[in-house]
């Protein structure tokens, strides 16, 4: 930990919402040349603390000192004035744009013609080019369309376009959410250029072999207020697991008590009707298994499983459950054939966000069984509609305030336990779950772990794509290793090693 | 956490249309000295209401899932000119039909539902399946409704001119009371009743919202978006059909102009009402005080002399504060 001077200050911020209060007198000091992770349970404040910072919210308490001068900081344009940038989790850059053009948008350099402002591409070109030098991102042109760039490279770039704007202190809000660990370790030397240069790092995640890695002190916040800020190097995972949840986690696994049975669910001579995307895939799940897939981005494990749930076209192979051939053309055939499918992303193709938790959990359901929420004379029966409801609510505990509270209003972690509701609904054989605990805090982990735990252990099959190698081998009786559209392995769950993994994710290429 | 004005606040944004309607209400009371509160001038209102409601619901179908339909105002006009034509007396002089005995009065009002329930299903179909924008292929079926509609009317030995000679027992429809109560306005309430049933006690109602909501969340909860999309542009044209006839009937006549920027008057009596122009949220209620205010607003400032010009900058104004508003309403904190 250096001892140099303290770049940004927050004292005492406090945030109300309608209904919630957000902050309480929470305070952080960020020094410069230093890693600062800010960790806590999803809904702990974390985001609101740092949108406070980036001028996203206005405290409603609390000052905020940059460099030592106090600020009241209006918007982001503000805030990136005095030299706060923050790269969100979910990215937005303008698809349709190049890179240099997304850099660059809003100071396009220029040359002066009287009135008129030519927009100046070769410096544009150049200085783009000299940036991303400076940052050792080498493969990524700057006149690429950021429309095909993967989400990896969007991150560097928008790391790229923070340090273009001379960016002091640089919030990071889970940045290696949906990256692969090569990718993560490129940003890692990324950060530490940066922190080297003096720039302070304000990080937020929930992996903690991340944060001990990485970061030179750690600020706790539970519930909206501070736990405390630590050293990192006084910190081991326990200890900040204990501190961010309030209590003694002694494993981050439930128990395996799993009977494995036959096989269930056969996928033979899979390949996409995309050229682009995977080839001959074959594997199977046995009932009471959790069958792990691991990969890289761009290892189309998420493609692969879509197809399994009917959602993209299929060139050729079969699908049998339970020794029969099925056929599977559309997200409906696959909830009917007992096959349930929780999606990557949660905004996208997850939530309703401004319908109520009961529509979101009988989605599903509704769709495969209309005539399951009918009363006799066919109309909709609310009652049971909503006691199903809450029974999952109860037996999830998901923390909402009521039923009718739109979905976009609960904490991620709680938006998951839902949907994860809306399919256990459905009462399916088969679950795909696609990076069920990405954005997800430790405590809401562990509940779905041990839910998971238990629909295997109701003899389910469970097929998990994670990106997260413990999850992958703390939770899977087998994991299957797929690499640019192959399956290149499946390693036993028991004995694989994350160097296995590693390795077959990456083999295609060697 | 909370305060006094954030009360007031949040009661101002989910209220908004019942405070406008009184206040407009009160302000033109005032102004005529109490006679705008007559039961003739409420009837007055509702009756002009009746048809302008049958607009609104369907196309409050087509904005709950998340698409918009500027087809309808055409719609009504080749409604209205079809079933004239085959509403017509046989003594009429220049019977558009002349061949067509006369025929019962549910024939013309079927043709024309039908008639709207194919060009929905031409809509959908353009917009779920060819991936069209809705807006922009609405408005070329709008464009072909009209052409389609021109061409018709223009059949010798009609050529153009208004229809007339429409059969008294379909003009009933329009002008004919029980009890004092329109018919029109009867079927009105009645739709909205059974659209409400459909939209919050129908499994298939529920399905509506969640498209609209988020159609790629429908699709992977094993929602046929394509077949929600086609049932409700068709439910939207059943009722444009609707519409149209009882336009017919009401007026005793019809031309290839009728129902011109109806749909623009429904798309904002809907966003009036409290539907989300992005979809998956509103309903029947707001929807049927949303065209009542808007008629309110039409026969009230004329009703005080004002020039029916000004029924326009009115109008105008209501719709921007209501977007205004529901822009404010769905913006959420992460």
């Amino acid at each position: 930990m250096t001892n140099s001077g303290v770049l940004l200050q927050m004292t005492d911020i406090s945030k109300s919402f309608p209904g919630v209060k957000a902050l309480d007198k929470v305070s952080i000091t960020v020094r410069s040349g230093t890693v600062h992770a800010l960790m806590g349970e999803n809904g702990a404040g974390k985001s609101t603390l740092m949108k406070c910072a980036f001028g996203l919210y206005h405290p409603d308490e609390g000052e905020i000192k940059i460099d030592g001068k106090s600020v009241t900081l209006e918007n982001p344009r503000k805030a990136m004035d005095c030299g706060i940038s923050m790269i969100h989790q979910e990215l937005q850059p303008i698809r349709t744009q190049n890179v240099m053009e997304n850099i660059w948008v809003g100071r396009y350099p220029y040359k002066k013609t009287g009135p008129i402002h030519w927009v100046d591409e070769k410096k544009m070109y150049d200085d783009t080019k000299a940036l991303l030098d400076e940052l050792h991102i080498h493969d990524i042109d700057p006149y690429t369309s950021m429309g095909e760039l993967s989400v990896s490279h969007c991150q560097l770039l928008e790391i790229a376009r923070s340090v273009s704007y001379g960016a002091k202190v640089i919030i990071m809000d889970e940045p290696t959410s949906s990256l692969t660990d090569a990718e993560s370790e490129l940003l890692f030397a990324i950060i530490s250029k940066l922190t080297a240069a003096g720039t302070a790092i304000i990080y937020i995640s929930h992996r903690i072999e991340e944060i001990l890695r990485l970061a030179d002190e750690v600020t706790i916040l539970r519930d909206g207020e501070l736990v405390g800020c630590w050293p990192a190097s006084e910190l081991d995972g326990n200890l900040i697991v204990n501190r961010m949840v309030g209590r003694e986690m002694t494993t981050r696994f439930p128990p395996k008590n799993r009977k494995i049975g036959e096989e269930y669910l056969q996928i033979e001579n899979f390949t996409s009707a995309d050229p682009s995307s995977f080839k001959d895939v074959n594997f199977h799940v046995r009932r009471g298994e959790v069958l792990g897939v691991g990969g890289l981005v761009g290892a189309q494990r998420t493609e692969l499983m879509e197809t399994v749930f009917g959602l993209r076209p299929l060139a050729s192979g079969t699908i049998k459950i339970g020794g029969k051939q099925v056929e599977i053309k559309n997200a409906y055939d696959a909830i009917t054939n007992g096959i349930a499918l929780l999606t990557e992303e949660r905004r996208a193709t997850g939530i309703f966000p401004l319908l109520d938790i009961t529509e979101n959990t009988v989605v599903a359901k509704e769709a495969k069984e209309p005539e399951y929420f009918h009363m006799k004379n066919g109309l909709l029966d609310s009652k049971k509609r909503n006691n199903e409801t809450q029974d999952y609510v109860e037996k999830l505990s998901v923390k909402t305030p009521t039923l009718k509270t739109p979905i976009i209003n609960l904490s991620g972690g709680n938006q998951q336990k839902v949907l994860l509701a809306r399919w256990m609904l459905t009462s399916p054989d088969i679950l795909i779950l696609d990076e069920p605990t990405r954005g997800i805090d430790v405590g809401a982990k562990f509940e779905i772990y041990t839910l998971i735990e238990q629909l295997v252990e109701q003899g389910k099959c469970v097929i998990m794509i994670s990106s997260e190698m413990p999850e992958l081998l703390g939770m899977c009786d087998r994991i299957m290793v797929m690499c640019e559209g192959k399956l290149t392995g499946i390693l036993d769950g028991e004995t694989a090693t994350e160097e296995q993994i590693m390795l077959l994710a990456s083999s295609y290429n060697k | 956490m909370k305060s006094k004005t954030f009360d007031t606040k949040k009661f101002l944004m989910n209220n908004v249309l019942y405070v406008i309607m009184i206040v407009i209400i009160i302000t033109i009371a005032f102004i005529s000295k109490g006679r705008f509160l007559s039961m003739r001038v409420m009837r007055d209102i509702l009756n002009q209401s009746s048809v302008r409601v049958l607009v609104a619901l369907g196309c409050m179908f087509v904005i709950l899932s998340g698409q918009a339909d500027l087809s309808g105002g055409r719609m009504v006009g080749l409604a209205a000119v079809v079933s004239g034509t085959l509403a017509q007396q046989q003594t009429y002089a220049i019977k558009f039909w002349p061949g067509l005995p006369e025929l019962p009065v549910i024939v013309p009002v079927l043709v024309s539902i039908l008639l709207g329930v194919a060009v929905g299903l031409c809509n959908g179909w353009i917009v779920a399946k060819l991936r069209v924008p809705a807006f922009l292929a609405t408005l070329g079926v709008q464009m072909i409704l009209f052409g389609a509609n021109s061409l018709y009317i223009n059949k010798a030995p009609n050529n153009s001119q208004p229809l007339g000679g429409i059969l008294q027992s379909f003009k009933n429809l329009g002008s004919g009371n029980v009890a004092g109560i329109n018919y029109i306005i009867i079927i009105a309430v009645v739709s909205a009743v059974l659209v409400h049933i459909l939209l919050t006690k129908i499994t298939m109602g529920k399905q509506i919202y969640a498209v609209g909501g988020n159609p790629e969340a429908a699709k992977v909860s094993g929602i046929n978006v394509f077949k929600i999309t086609l049932i409700t542009y068709a439910i939207a044209g059943a009722f444009y059909g609707l519409a149209g006839c009882l336009e017919c009937a009401r007026t005793g006549s019809a031309t290839s102009n009728y129902g011109l920027s109806y749909e623009l008057d429904a798309i904002a009596s809907c966003i009036v009402g409290g539907c989300s122009a992005g979809g998956g949220v509103g309903g029947v209620p707001g929807v049927f005080l949303g065209v009542v205010i808007f008629n309110v607003i039409n026969y009230g400032l004329t009703f005080i002399g004002l020039s029916s010009y000004w029924q326009y900058v009115v109008k105008g104004l209501i719709i921007i504060a209501a977007i205004a508003i529901d822009v404010r309403k769905y913006d959420r904190k992460s």
